[in-house]
C-alpha cells in the first residue's frame, strides 16, 4: 500500500518541481490596486523578456508591504503613500524612491446616488454631500495607501473622525475587493483605485459616480530594499528592473495599457 | 442561485479544458499540503502512540495541551512562521520565506497536533486492549509503540486524512507565509481568496468545487490504495 | 531446555495492595520445578492477581519473589494465558509468530516455527485469516501456541477455559498434558474442579488472598485439611 503511495507522491512531486524551474528571481510587493489592475500582466512577461528576469509578485497592503522590505524579505517594493515611501528610505530600509506613474481613484455609489454626488464640482463636495446625507460609505479601514488617501480626502473635506460614526461609516478592515463586495451588498459609497473597480467583477447595482479631480490622484513608487542594510536582497535585479520602469519601453506599455477601453495610469517617471 | 450554478459551471470548464494554471496551483496544493502531512505523521503519529504508552507526571496536562493545540488559529501560526523565517528571524538565512517550504512549515505546525491527538485517542484504544499482552511478552516501548502503529494503521491512516483535510482547504497561513505568488507559491485557497477579493465569484466558486472534488478523489484513492475499505479487514 | 530452569520460585511473604486494600498477602509459597500446579479456590480469593504477581505483571507492595535466574531472564522465559485471550489485529500466523520476533528472530524464522504450531493446534487453514474472526476455543488455542511457541520454561494460564465447550476445553487440556512433558513447568487457575483433578501434580488453594491449602493434588482432594478447603470442595458457598 506505502509502496504505490509512495509513487504516486514522487511522480506528482517531480511534476510541480519540473514545473517551477526559471533563471533569475526577485521579488517585488505590491499593492492590491496594481495587481487588480492587471498592469502586471503586461509588464511581467516583457521584464521576463527584455532582462531575463522573474518577478515574483507579493500582493499586500501598502502597510504590509513596508513591513516586508523593512524585515528584507522581499528585493523591492511598488506602493502608492508618499509619507510611509519617504519614512521607509529615511530609517535605511529603501536605497531611494523611484516615481513611476500614477493612476487615480474614483468614488464609486449605488445608482440612485443618495448623496448626489455625481455632480459635484470637488472631491472635498462630493465627500461632504456623502457625510451631510449620512448615506452608507464603505472604508477600507486597513491602513493601506488606498486607506491613507481617502482618510486625507476626509481631512481635507473638514469630516474629522468623530464626525465619521459608524451609523453611515463603516470599516471593513480589509482589502479593495472584499470592500467592494462590501459596499455591493450595502448599497454603501466607496473610494476605490479606478483599476480595482474596472476589473471587478461583482459590480451589482454600483456605479462610477465621480471623478477627474486631480485631488484623486494616486502616485506610485518603485523602492529597491537597501542592500547596505540588507545584504541578501537581489540588488542588480532590482535596479535592472528599476532602470527598464524608467525606460521608454515601459512608457509605451504602461500608456498604452487599456482596461475597458480606458486608460488607467499615466507614466511619468523621474529618478529622485 | 445562479451564481451557484456559474460556479459549477466554470468548474467544469477549467476542468475539461485542462486548464495549465488549474493544474498548476492543484499540484501545488497536494505537493505542499501532501508534504505537510507527510512530515506531521512522522512526528504526530509516533508521539500519539508514545503518549498512549507511556505514563508519566504531567500526562494528562500534555493531553490537553495537545487537544487545545488542534484549535490553533492557522492566521495565528503562520504569522508566528512568518517571523521565524522572515530575514530579520531566526531562520532568515535560509531564506525560505514565500516559498512553498515556507508553507509545508506552517502546515506542519498547524497539523501536527490534530494528527498527533487523534492518532493518540486511537493508540489510547488499542493499547488499552494489548496493554497486557505486551507487558507479558516483555515488548520494550520501542516494540509497543510499533505493535500500536502497526495494528491500528487503519485509524492511523483515517489521522492523516484528517490532517489532509485540514491541510488542503487552509488558507490563513498559507497566505502569509506564501504570499500567494503567481507560478511560485499560489495554491487552490489562495486564489480563491484572491478571486473573491476580485469579485469573480464564478471563478471562485468554481475553484471551491475543484477543491472539494481533489480532496474527495485523494481520500478516494487512499482508501482504494489501502484496500481498506473494500477488503473490511480490520 | 539447555539452560537451567528459572525455577523453583520461592515466595516470601508477598503483598499486592490495590485502592488502599491487600488483595494478596502476606503470602509465602514454593513453586517447584516440575508437574503441573492447579491454583483454586473461591470468586474474589485472588487467584488471577497471584497468577499476575507471579508473572510480574502486577507491583509487590511487599515481600520477595526469589527465581533461579535474573529478572530479565525471568519474563523471557515464561508466559502468561490470559481468561479472555488478546487478540491482535493481524493474521493468525503473525499473532503466533509475534513473540519470536520481539525476541530478535528474523521474520522467517518466526513464521516457520508459529506455522508449525498452528498445525499442531489445528489451525493451520486459518493461518492468513485475520485473528478476531476466529471463535472463543479457537482464539485460546491461538494464545495458548503463542505462549508455548517461545518454549517458556514456565507457562501460567488464567482460567483458560472458563467459557469453552467441552471440544475446545480437551483440546486446550491436551495441548498442555503434551507441553508438561515436554518439559514446560504449568500453573494455572481453574473454577472446573474436574478439570483440576484431570490436570493438577499439586494444588494451591487460595483464599482472601493467601495460601489456605498447598500439596500434591491427590491428597488434596482425598483429605483436605483445613474446614474452608472442605466446604469449597463439598460445593459449600466461601466467603
Amino acid at each position: 500500500m506505502s509502496g504505490m503511495i509512495r509513487v504516486v507522491l514522487a511522480a506528482l512531486v517531480a511534476a510541480v518541481v519540473a514545473g517551477t524551474a526559471l533563471a533569475e528571481t526577485m521579488k517585488l510587493a505590491v499593492t492590491t490596486s496594481f495587481e487588480n489592475s492587471g498592469l502586471a500582466g503586461v509588464l511581467l512577461p516583457e521584464i521576463a523578456a527584455d532582462l531575463g528576469i522573474e518577478v515574483q509578485l507579493l500582493v499586500v497592503g501598502t502597510g504590509q508591504a513596508i513591513r516586508l522590505g523593512a524585515a528584507g524579505d522581499v528585493d523591492a517594493i511598488l506602493v502608492h503613500a508618499r509619507a510611509a515611501e519617504e519614512d521607509f528610505v529615511a530609517s535605511g530600509d529603501g536605497a531611494h524612491r523611484t516615481e513611476i506613474m500614477y493612476n487615480d481613484f474614483v468614488l464609486i455609489g449605488p445608482g440612485d446616488d443618495p448623496a448626489g454626488i455625481a455632480g459635484a464640482g470637488t472631491a472635498d463636495a462630493a465627500l461632504t454631500a456623502i457625510a451631510a446625507s449620512r448615506a452608507p460609505f464603505a472604508s477600507r479601514g486597513d491602513d493601506s495607501g488606498t486607506h491613507k488617501k481617502e482618510l486625507a480626502l476626509w481631512e481635507a473635506a473638514g469630516i474629522g473622525p468623530e464626525a465619521r460614526d459608524v451609523g453611515w461609516y463603516k470599516e471593513t478592515g480589509s482589502g479593495m475587493g472584499a470592500t467592494l463586495n462590501t459596499a455591493a451588498g450595502l448599497g454603501a459609497y466607496v473610494m476605490s483605485d479606478r483599476a480595482s473597480w474596472l476589473n471587478f467583477g461583482n459590480k451589482g447595482d454600483l456605479v462610477l459616480l465621480f471623478a477627474g479631480d486631480p485631488a484623486l490622484f494616486n502616485q506610485y513608487a518603485y523602492l529597491p530594499v537597501n542592500p547596505a542594510k540588507h545584504p541578501h536582497v537581489k540588488a542588480e535585479a532590482a535596479t535592472a528592473v528599476e532602470d527598464w520602469l524608467i525606460s521608454d519601453r515601459a512608457r509605451a506599455l504602461i500608456d498604452g495599457y487599456r482596461l475597458g477601453g480606458e486608460q488607467l495610469f499615466t507614466f511619468n517617471a523621474a529618478r529622485e | 442561485m445562479n451564481e451557484i450554478w456559474q460556479g459549477l459551471i466554470e468548474a467544469g470548464r477549467l476542468i475539461a479544458t485542462l486548464d495549465a494554471d488549474l493544474i498548476e496551483i492543484s499540484l501545488r496544493s497536494l505537493q505542499v499540503t501532501v508534504t505537510a502531512v507527510l512530515i506531521a505523521s512522522a512526528i504526530g503519529i509516533p508521539f500519539g502512540a508514545w503518549l498512549a504508552v507511556k505514563r508519566f507526571r504531567h500526562r494528562r496536562a500534555a493531553i490537553a495541551l495537545l487537544n487545545a493545540l488542534m484549535g490553533l488559529p492557522p492566521v495565528a501560526v503562520g504569522l508566528f512562521v512568518y517571523m521565524l523565517l522572515s530575514r530579520s528571524g531566526p531562520f532568515g538565512v535560509f531564506g525560505l520565506l514565500f516559498t512553498p517550504a515556507a508553507m509545508i512549515v506552517a502546515q506542519v505546525f498547524i497539523l501536527t497536533p490534530l494528527v498527533a491527538s487523534l492518532a493518540h485517542q486511537s493508540m489510547r484504544e488499542l493499547w488499552a486492549d494489548y496493554h497486557d499482552l505486551l507487558i507479558s511478552l516483555g515488548a520494550t516501548r520501542r516494540q509497543r509503540i510499533a505493535a500500536i502503529v502497526r495494528d491500528g494503521r487503519r485509524a492511523l491512516l483515517t489521522a492523516a486524512l484528517a490532517g489532509f483535510g485540514r491541510g488542503i482547504g487552509e488558507v490563513g497561513a498559507i497566505m502569509i507565509v506564501g504570499g500567494n505568488i503567481d507560478h511560485a507559491t499560489r495554491v487552490l485557497t489562495t486564489a480563491i481568496a484572491l478571486e473573491t477579493g476580485k469579485g469573480n465569484f464564478a471563478l471562485a466558486l468554481g475553484l471551491g468545487f475543484v477543491l472539494i472534488g481533489l480532496a474527495i478523489s485523494v481520500n478516494w484513492l487512499v482508501h482504494t490504495l489501502s484496500r481498506t475499505e473494500g477488503g473490511a479487514r480490520w | 531446555m539447555v539452560d537451567a530452569s528459572i525455577l523453583p520460585l520461592v515466595v516470601s511473604a508477598a503483598r499486592v495492595r490495590r485502592d488502599g486494600r491487600d488483595i494478596i498477602g502476606p503470602l509465602d509459597a514454593e513453586l517447584a520445578a516440575e508437574g503441573t500446579t492447579l491454583v483454586i479456590g473461591p470468586n474474589g480469593a485472588g487467584k488471577t492477581t497471584f497468577l499476575r504477581m507471579l508473572h510480574g505483571l502486577e507491583r509487590l507492595s511487599g515481600g520477595t519473589l526469589r527465581w533461579q535466574a535474573l529478572e530479565r531472564e525471568v519474563r523471557r522465559r515464561q508466559a502468561f494465558v490470559f481468561q479472555s485471550p488478546v487478540m491482535m489485529r493481524r493474521s493468525v500466523l503473525e499473532n503466533a509468530a509475534y513473540p519470536l520476533i520481539l525476541r530478535g528472530r528474523t521474520r522467517r524464522q518466526a513464521r516457520e516455527a508459529a506455522a508449525g504450531w498452528l498445525a499442531r493446534i489445528g489451525l493451520a487453514e486459518a493461518a492468513e485469516r485475520p485473528a478476531h474472526v476466529l471463535s472463543g476455543g479457537e482464539r485460546q488455542k491461538l494464545a495458548l501456541a503463542r505462549a508455548l511457541v517461545t518454549e517458556p520454561d514456565l507457562l501460567i494460564l488464567d482460567e483458560p477455559c472458563a467459557s469453552l465447550d467441552g471440544r475446545a476445553t480437551r483440546e486446550i487440556e491436551a495441548l498442555l498434558v503434551a507441553a508438561r512433558a515436554a518439559g514446560t513447568r504449568v500453573v494455572m487457575s481453574t473454577h472446573d474442579m474436574g478439570q483440576a483433578r484431570r490436570l493438577a501434580s499439586d494444588v494451591l488453594f487460595l483464599h482472601r488472598g493467601t495460601i489456605r491449602e498447598a500439596g500434591p493434588a491427590e491428597a488434596f482432594f482425598e483429605q483436605p485439611q483445613t474446614p474452608e478447603a472442605r466446604a469449597f470442595l463439598r460445593g459449600d458457598i466461601v466467603e
